[in-house]
């Protein structure tokens, strides 16, 4: 019996030594949940960048791990949490933000900075991407997959629509006329525009009341403004594009497939994530345009996408480490190259500098959009209880592109919804 | 003696106990707390999370959804089964060949089915409006139109689940003696009344079993509406247990989400005890 016994002991014995980090020359290991929301083999991206970090920094080891879309890795990484077995870092919805302060799962990247380099580099990033991320001057999220909405444009649909290939849309009315031109000419084949209304639908919205001059919540993330003429004014100009100019299709349009129906051209324009940009570039084979999204009384496109985020239920060595692995992974050079492989944008000014992205802005200038877009943006849709908020702004945007309800109805009800659920949070 | 009996259910006890019983009591207490506010424990409110329950909205359109999704699933999966099973075991050629088509979408993960799903949904590249339209039929946005998203849905599990029920179906017909036909084929009977008055009845138990497998495929259904519709729109095809995950973990509001699932066990214990006072005192077993 006692032979028996011995193996397993020793091998456990001999697990519990090696997992000790008190044995000398042991990496830092650290986790990361990341997701993926647009198209492309970018975990095999993900996984070249880490073993590259991995080579430089023999002392870190990173498990990189796709969870998913970004509501998926969110979960993962609470679960994690919850299970008493948290990630040391993760890349999550930009958004999530106030959800994560309110676990109090996160710490903010200001506590552990140490040098003036790091002061730098954490003041090197747009501000427009920061905006979600920073709380009461606190910076908790570092801007990673960031994204703006673009209109896509297919240049030869245009063209066989009597259309100048070259001229997106630079106002609703354009939008809304030529969508209605290219349905026409095509004999009904063609849809003129799509929008799409499942998965991130408050998203769009917000672009739309935004180009009308409306942002929908308050600095603090307390008040939103749902119910607002101005956002009505939004909602019904969606509703009309396939209501009164019949150039989108009835009901919702998914998320998922837009991007097939645009490569297939089965729709002449769509409002997509600049996060698809390289993988519609891959897939068409047709001319296509990318320009900033069309206006009202302003051009805008609130933000979008993930941040890196540092865990508190951590070891000092290892937030260290992920600060560093973080700033590698923000470094200009590889902003510029994962803005190459994704079309997401790159994170800060000095990524626009280097010579690799001058260089594919040049050759291909929509790689540039989401980036001039910027200075007319603002931040992505974030409050308290920030998922019943969104998911109530998402069934009023449903509601009323499926004809259930008004756009002021649907808005209305949204607004009272939301009301209660942040009631407790008003300052 | 009393010892060794205790001791052989100790293993089934112990997992059950860390699996089930446990988890169902912490989901009950959680059920009677309010999520700690910024930071702060959670907070005793009592029935207060079930108040919130009758007087939410989502909470009882996404019941009515359960129910439609359930009566639409059940009873077709479980006829379209035991056709293709009546089908399969017969003398036909090709016999394996029809067998393992009908079987295949089982072994699909639910993830990659309702990928697949998803683009023969899709409106203008999907393949159902395609086929609509070789026919000059304009096409349906499937998924996109409150009134029909949900008929979809039922129609994809319905196609995932009836080969997985056939399997069990197929099962129990090849363990019905061969004698019952002769004897029958000698009376004289007809195939009609041979199939409602011996083979039916003798394929009771399967019957009930994939009644019941049905059922909880039915309530734990989740992991497709991800995909196809995320509960849209306009929670048009929210399910109770996505409800749940919504509540849990978007919203992350645990103690609502554990008010719900106590819901849900109570209403499941109601249909187990139906099952064992009625359904199993009526069905022959062999």
């Amino acid at each position: 019996m006692r032979a028996r016994l011995s193996f397993p002991l020793t091998a456990l014995a001999a697990a519990v030594l090696s997992a000790s980090p008190a044995l000398a020359d042991d990496p830092v290991e650290l986790t990361m949940y990341y997701p993926i929301a647009v198209g492309g083999a970018l975990t095999d991206v993900i996984d070249e960048l880490v073993d590259e970090f991995e080579a430089e920094h023999p002392t870190i080891s990173v498990d990189a791990i796709y969870a998913g879309n970004y509501d998926d890795t969110r979960v993962r990484a609470m679960s994690a949490i919850e299970a008493g077995d948290a990630p040391q870092l993760s890349v999550l919805f930009s958004i999530d933000l106030y959800e994560l302060l309110e676990q109090d799962a996160i710490v903010a990247f200001d506590d552990l900075l140490e040098s003036d380099a790091e002061r730098e580099w954490l003041d090197s990033f747009y501000p427009g991407l920061m905006e979600n991320g920073q709380v009461d001057g606190q910076t908790y999220g570092i801007p990673f997959q960031r994204s703006t909405i673009v209109l896509y444009w297919n240049k030869d649909a245009f063209e066989a629509a009597g259309l100048d290939p070259e001229t997106p849309p630079e106002t609703w009315d354009d939008m809304a006329e030529m969508a209605a031109a290219v349905r026409e000419a095509s004999g009904g084949d063609q849809w003129g525009v799509m929008v799409p209304s499942t998965g991130y639908p408050y998203w769009m919205f917000q672009a739309f009341a935004f180009q009308n001059g409306h942002r929908l919540m308050s600095d603090d993330g307390t008040e939103v403004y749902f119910d607002d003429p101005a956002a009505v004014e939004a909602l019904e100009y969606w509703v009309s594009l396939s209501q009164e100019h019949e150039a989108m299709p009835d009901g919702t349009i998914e998320w998922g497939t837009l991007r097939q129906n645009f490569i297939e051209q089965s729709t002449a324009m769509m409002w997509h994530t600049t996060g698809n940009l390289t993988a519609v570039r891959n897939e068409a084979d047709f001319e296509f345009g990318v320009a900033m999204l069309p206006m009202k009384t302003q051009r805008g496109s609130p933000t979008g996408g993930g941040n890196f985020y540092i865990f508190n239920d951590t070891t000092e060595e290892e937030q260290r480490a992920a600060m560093t692995f973080i700033r590698w992974m923000t470094d200009p050079e590889r902003a510029a190259a994962w803005s190459i492989e994704t079309g997401y944008m790159g994170v800060s000014p000095d990524a626009y500098e280097t010579e690799l992205l001058r260089d594919y802005v040049e050759t291909f200038a929509p790689a540039a959009v989401a980036r001039d877009q910027l200075e007319h943006g603002t931040a992505e849709l974030s409050t308290y209880q920030g998922g019943r908020v969104r998911r109530a702004l998402d069934n009023a945007v449903q509601a009323a592109l499926t004809g259930q309800m008004t756009p002021a109805e649907a808005l209305a009800q949204a607004q009272r919804e939301a009301d209660g659920v942040l009631r407790r949070y008003a300052r | 003696m009393q010892l060794y009996g205790a001791l052989l259910l100790l293993p089934a006890a112990v997992l059950l106990a860390t699996f089930a019983y446990l988890p169902t009591i912490a989901t009950l207490i959680n059920s009677l707390f309010l999520p700690g506010f910024r930071g702060e424990p959670a907070e005793f409110v009592g029935l207060e999370n079930y108040q919130l329950l009758i007087d939410d909205t989502t909470f009882w359109r996404v019941a009515r959804n359960n129910l439609i999704y359930a009566l639409g699933t059940i009873p077709t999966s479980i006829a379209i089964a035991l056709g293709m099973a009546l089908f399969v075991n017969a003398r036909l050629p090709g016999r394996g060949f029809v067998r393992m088509a009908y079987f295949t979408p089982t072994i699909l993960p639910m993830i990659a089915a309702a990928n697949i799903w998803m683009f023969f949904y899709a409106p203008q590249i999907g393949l159902f409006n395609k086929l609509l339209g070789a026919f000059g039929l304009s096409g349906v946005n499937w998924l996109g139109d409150p009134s029909v998203a949900l008929t979809s849905v039922i129609v994809m599990t319905v196609w995932k689940e009836a080969g997985f029920f056939m399997i069990f179906y197929l099962a129990a017909l090849q363990s019905i003696p061969p004698e019952l036909k002769e004897a029958s084929d000698l009376e004289g009977t007809s195939r009609w009344s041979f199939f409602w008055r011996v083979t039916f009845p003798l394929l009771m138990p399967t019957t009930l079993f994939v009644l019941i497998n049905a059922l909880i495929n039915a309530v734990r259904v989740v992991d497709h509406l991800f995909i196809l519709t995320k509960g849209g729109p306009n929670n048009a095809t929210n399910l109770l247990l996505y409800y749940v995950y919504e509540n849990a973990f978007s919203f992350f509001d645990r103690t609502y989400a554990a008010t719900i699932t106590v819901v849900i066990l109570l209403v499941l214990g109601v249909v187990a005890t139906v099952k064992f006072a009625i359904l199993d005192r009526r069905t022959h077993y062999q």
